[in-house]
């Protein structure tokens, strides 16, 4: 049987998420004025790792 | 500043990475599931619908696809939303509503062999001939593309790009088969959202929102000589040809791009319909086209604005957002690279450009996955070594991937030698292409089709698109590659608008040829051996005891009302 997407789309955005994250909190001045003075790698990180959770949460439930 | 390169950090070196190797992994973990051929080539018919859906989808999303709708919205503004709201939403109502029973619902296992059960084996081999070498020529360019541009981007060697790629891409399809293709789609399908929805977030803010880009495109426009409104309106300036900067009127738009050629790709491609046919039950592969509707319709949002976006900021900044091709216009082409540089930072910018790659590597794999299951089913199966075991055709599935994409290797290669033969080989296609639509709508809705009138109906539509391109010619064209070979006498405002009347001409000729050479030919298959595979003689598929979410009618009128009403806001 096919494993369920997902658990692995889950895993991936939970990781992306926390990778632009740690970017996102280490930030130099250049790069948050690059993309218009918001801090996007903090906000949209944090918005894949919640993506990346429902999946998983979804994932989970099922079994 | 023209930067046609962009810098990559270690992060997004990472991210890039971290995509390599789930897409490796998905192809592992799922090697256990591959037993028999239709595992292999049909997932075993065992997808829920949502991933098929956004499968189908992704399948069509390829990068020329994302890197050339970014480059018409900046070329022709929110006119290319034509190719989404008009040329691919009712004929994706029309598969799932309509087509997808036959499709599904007979023992075909690909399109080619739904003509060999409904008409006959000539109409088959013609068909699948032309998909097999059609869709590995198609990856082949993909390929060519993909190297290509990371060559410019990020200066990577145009070889090591062709090898890492046609690598990754044997390497999952060869494991897990089409279930691999899929799933990796469906990856696709998010990290295109992810990467490029704060792109256009940041555009649309630095340009100061919506009713301001319309302002900043009135000279974009004027200075064209267009209409003011033209970059803004959809409908206002098809009126007639002149008008407007794709060169096309809204007779030709309509029955060109959206009757003739959108049934023609999205009901009758393999590519698109053979995720849609990996669906776990009818009534989910009837949904797959619909599901896929709906982000479909909203995809403009995602490819066509940045487009829209940076002609604006291009134009008001003097050009120096886009660097110039050529012949001194903007590179068109040049419209996502340049905005992922300007905007994202690293880490973000790992994200966009992964994107990039991945829709890359999967409109390959779309294809490699098209091929080998028409090559083993259509091809080997039928001509050259029937009646072996499950097994050796799972073998030879295998193997055909690996065929494929050393083939996709040797095409890129020519490509990268010498460009005139792919547009030579994309010319032949559209020939063969331009009528397809014409057999397989009769077919499905007239018993009294015959495969004589299908086959011959076929070529007469072929060689209707050959004299007409010999005939027609765009304004400032010279005769040749471009047409009026035979005799100039067709005069059109653009290729584009050349090349929809060309599929009219060649559906129509199909269309009333297959209609007299059926008349004239006894039918060869009786109204038994026809149930499952014409409209009228196959009892219609249950849905009412679904709920109203799961019913295609009823979800397909909405997405119908919703494409209507986009078309009505943007006019």
């Amino acid at each position: 049987m096919n494993f369920d997407l997902r658990f692995p789309l889950g895993i991936l955005f939970s990781l992306y998420g926390l990778i632009l994250v740690a970017t996102g909190l280490t930030s130099t001045p250049a790069m948050i004025n690059q993309s218009l003075g918001i801090n996007m790698n903090l906000w949209w990180g944090l918005f894949q790792l919640l993506f990346g959770a429902i999946m998983l949460a979804l994932a989970l439930r099922k079994k | 500043m023209t930067e046609s390169s962009i810098q990559l950090g270690v992060v997004d070196y990472a991210i890039l990475l971290v995509y390599f190797i789930f897409v490796l992994g998905i192809g592992f973990a799922l090697k256990r599931s591959m037993k028999g051929s239709k595992d292999f080539f049909l997932s075993g018919q065992s997808i829920p619908a949502w991933v098929t859906g956004l499968a189908f989808l992704s399948a069509n999303l390829g990068a020329q696809e994302v890197i050339g709708m970014a480059a018409s919205g900046a070329k022709y503004g929110i006119m290319t939303s034509h190719f989404y709201w008009v040329g691919a939403i009712p004929a994706m109502v029309f598969l799932a509503i309509f087509m997808m029973p036959f499709y599904y619902g007979s023992k075909a296992r690909s399109v080619p062999e739904y003509l060999k059960l409904r008409f006959d084996e000539k109409t088959r081999g013609f068909n699948a001939i032309s998909f097999a070498a059609m869709t590995i020529f198609s990856s082949g360019i993909s390929l060519h593309a993909l190297a290509k541009l990371l060559e410019t981007l990020v200066h990577w060697d145009y070889w090591t790009c062709i090898a890492i790629s046609a690598l990754i891409v044997l390497i999952y399809i060869f494991l897990g088969g089409l279930t691999s293709a899929i799933y990796n789609e469906v990856l696709q399908f998010f990290m295109i959202v992810m990467g490029f929805a704060p792109l256009v977030y940041l555009g649309l803010r630095d340009v100061g929102g919506w009713s301001a880009l319309k302002e900043k495109l009135i000279p974009v426009a004027t200075s064209q000589g267009y209409a003011a409104g033209t970059w803004s309106h959809s409908w206002a300036e098809m009126g007639s040809p002149i008008e407007n900067p794709m060169g096309i009127g809204w007779f030709g738009m309509v029955m060109g791009l959206g009757f003739v050629l959108s049934f023609g790709y999205w009901c009758t491609d393999f590519l698109v319909v053979q995720r849609a046919m990996a669906a776990d039950s009818m009534s989910a592969a009837r949904r797959t086209p619909l599901i896929a509707a709906v982000p479909k319709m909203l995809f403009p949002a995602l490819v066509i604005l940045p487009g829209m976006i940076a002609i604006a900021l291009n134009h008001q900044s003097g050009g120096t957002l886009l660097p110039a091709a050529a012949d001194g216009t903007p590179d068109y082409n040049m419209v996502i690279p340049a905005l992922l540089a300007k905007y994202l930072p690293t880490g973000l910018l790992g994200i966009g450009f992964t994107a990039l790659m991945a829709s890359f590597m999967s409109g390959m794999a779309g294809n490699v996955t098209a091929f080998n299951t028409v090559w083993t089913y259509d091809i080997y199966q039928s001509y050259i070594a029937p009646g072996k075991s499950d097994q050796h055709y799972l073998w030879m599935g295998r193997w055909a991937t690996v065929f494929g994409i050393l083939v996709s290797v040797g095409a890129a290669f020519l490509a990268s030698q010498f460009n005139n033969i792919m547009d030579m080989l994309q010319l032949v296609f559209g020939f063969v292409n331009a009528p397809l639509f014409a057999t397989f709508l009769l077919g499905m809705f007239w018993k009294r089709a015959t495969g004589h009138g299908a086959f011959f109906g076929l070529l007469a539509g072929t060689l209707a698109a050959i004299i007409f391109h010999g005939m027609a010619l765009t304004k400032g064209c010279v005769p040749g590659i471009k047409g009026g070979w035979l005799h100039p006498s067709l005069f059109y405002q653009s290729e584009m608008g050349q090349n929809f009347w060309m599929a009219i001409v060649a559906w129509t000729a199909c269309f009333l040829l297959t209609i007299l050479i059926s008349l004239a030919t006894s039918r060869t298959k009786t109204d038994e051996e026809l149930t499952g595979l014409v409209y009228s003689l196959t009892p219609r598929p249950k849905s009412e005891n679904e709920p109203w979410f799961k019913r295609p009618a009823i979800i397909g009128i909405l997405v119908l009302l919703g494409a209507g009403a986009l078309n009505i806001i943007f006019r």
